[in-house]
């Protein structure tokens, strides 16, 4: 028989302080996802490999110097890679173990759990461009630095938009479909999206991935503000994924 | 003291009220459906703060719609339903309780600790995470990640992340399934460390013994309805024309001779396989006259006892003996 010093459990109930729960809750999401080997494996390895062979081999048509333009495209992927398949795997297989359910009964206030999943996605996020940034650097990348506030700006909306997406697909269907889905949609935009392997033709400049990736261009290659348009784009399709991620996401 | 004497102005037969009188749990009416399936049917209970008490039913009775409503997960769709006097699930609800869901939960990647922590910075003042890892025999899975840890491993887990934060009310959602009895003792030793110290635990089990050890309160509940609710004492207590007499011997006696030797109103019976009961008003003389009819019968009668019913014999009587799907 286990004996516990009487006044162990003695209730004394409260709620935590919201910067310190926001805080750790962004950490343990950033951490788990960077101690991920498959998630490593689509936000670092690939879009690095990615970014290598677009700057040093002619396999799309893009304007000299190649690592600009390719940089740009892969800072696109990247936010993809991470905001939206990475977050879609994540919070399918997070339902199926329970997690929010588990963090909902707790006294994190709802808005918080989703305000901490956000930031550890941003923090995912910006050590993926430190990275991509420094290799393009090394690459031969010149960067012009008046377009770092807009280029910032970009990344953190991309991120959103995707991260609103990528909650949509995974908030709402088996973890197994999801997986399978938020990996067919990433190849899919990919090659097709306007993102790092095609130049978007038709429609499909009004797709998020191209819009990102073009607004990304203007301010990566030329250090200007990113078109209205692009913007617009992304701004629509992140507004109408988080108005319908709120009503499809379960818990379990 | 001061407050509670400016109730009672003579100080004589005064009557030591509690400062907060207000229910742990209270439950009116409350009615939920899913689709054409009546979950919970017009169930009501009341549950004081500081005591224990245990849902118990069948699979399927609606045990974990009930406590899922009062933890906020789900909408009632009739009745009420107060928890601390507060409407289920709101925000300043939840840093008073604690809550572990039925089968856990926790990040696919995480480590014990880590969740430990994570649902450590919710709270106010929350319990040590070591320590309660310690207590709770997790010290040797501290690497593991969720996904790899057994059912019980993560059943424990999640009992401790409905602990740290101090709360007044727990919820315990089949808090022993797939527990080894070691850990099954365990969470009986907690939950009575808990009351000890003015916890109230709510705590749905489908075990007889378990319900019969820890709770001051059973709810029996059957098809969303409340069949039967007390003590464990008072739900079992004799009639003094209900009790047992049991024994063993050669199967197949012929019991007419015994039959006639009872006094009026004992029924005897083979229940099973060499096993006899004597149902009614037990009393010496029926053990006399018991045991001397074995004699004459030249057999032996082990296992001679006087049981009154046990918890088990109640449940099965309200609910019926059918398996449940």
């Amino acid at each position: 028989m286990t004996t516990f010093a009487p006044g162990t459990f003695k209730p004394a109930p409260g709620r935590g302080s919201l910067p310190r729960m926001l805080f750790v809750h962004a950490r343990t999401e950033a951490m788990l996802t960077l101690r991920n080997g498959e998630q490593i494996l689509l936000t670092v390895i690939i879009p690095l490999a990615l970014l290598v062979a677009l700057s040093l081999m002619s396999v799309i048509p893009m304007p000299e110097p190649r690592v600009g333009s390719a940089t740009a495209r892969i800072f696109a992927l990247a936010i993809i890679s991470s905001a939206f398949t990475g977050q879609a795997i994540a919070l399918g297989f997070d339902r199926r173990y329970g997690v929010l359910k588990r963090l909902s009964a707790s006294a994190l206030p709802r808005w918080l759990l989703v305000a901490g999943r956000v930031c550890g996605a941003l923090v995912v996020v910006a050590l993926q461009i430190v990275l991509l940034a420094v290799t393009a650097l090394f690459l031969g990348w010149r960067f012009p630095l008046a377009g770092l506030p807009w280029v910032v700006l970009l990344i953190v909306l991309g991120t959103l938009t995707f991260g609103a997406l990528g909650v949509l697909l995974g908030g709402a269907l088996r973890a197994e479909i999801v997986l399978a889905l938020a990996n067919i949609i990433w190849f899919v935009l990919l090659m097709v999206g306007g993102v790092a392997l095609s130049v978007p033709v038709g429609f499909v400049h009004l797709l998020p991935s191209a819009a990102l990736a073009q607004a990304l261009e203007t301010s990566v290659v030329h250090g200007t503000a990113p078109g209205v348009g692009p913007v617009a784009v992304l701004v629509a399709w992140g507004v109408v994924a988080g108005a319908l991620a709120t009503r499809t996401t379960r818990l379990t | 003291m001061t407050q509670l004497r400016a109730h009672c102005p003579d100080r004589l037969g005064c009557v030591l009220v509690s400062p907060n009188p207000q229910p742990a749990v209270e439950v009116s009416g409350l009615v939920k459906r899913y689709g054409s399936k009546t979950a919970v049917d017009g169930l009501d209970l009341v549950q004081q703060p500081g005591t224990v008490l245990a849902l118990l039913g069948p699979n399927g009775a609606g045990k974990t719609t009930t406590v899922e409503i009062c933890e906020g997960f789900r909408s009632a769709d009739d009745g009420s339903v107060r928890v601390l006097g507060m409407a289920p699930g709101s925000e300043a609800l939840r840093p008073r309780i604690g809550v572990m869901p039925q089968g856990g939960g926790g990040y696919p990647g995480i480590r014990a600790e880590e969740m430990l922590n994570l649902v450590a910075a919710c709270a106010a003042n929350p319990l040590d995470p070591k320590w309660l890892i310690e207590i709770l025999g997790l010290g040797g899975a501290v690497r593991t990640p969720y996904k790899r840890l057994s059912g019980g491993q993560q059943q424990r887990l999640s009992l401790a992340c409905a602990l740290i934060g101090r709360p007044e009310l727990v919820f315990l959602d089949e808090p022993t399934a797939g527990m080894d009895p070691q850990a099954r003792r365990l969470v009986w030793d907690l939950v009575g460390a808990l009351r000890d110290d003015g916890v109230a635990v709510l705590l749905t089990t489908h075990l007889m013994d378990e319900a019969e050890a820890l709770a001051d309160n059973v709810v029996i509940i059957d098809e969303g309805r409340v069949v039967a609710q007390g003590s464990p004492a008072e739900l079992t207590a004799n009639r003094p024309d209900d009790q047992q007499l049991r024994f063993r011997a050669r199967p197949g006696l012929d019991l007419t001779l015994l039959s006639a030797a009872l006094p009026e109103g004992l029924k005897v019976r083979e229940a099973t396989k060499g096993a006899y009961v004597v149902e009614g008003m037990i009393d010496p003389q029926v053990v006399s006259t018991v045991t001397s009819w074995c004699a004459q019968q030249g057999v032996l009668a082990e296992e001679l006892t006087v049981a009154k019913r046990s918890l088990e014999d109640v449940f099965l009587e309200l609910t019926g003996r059918e398996l449940r799907s």
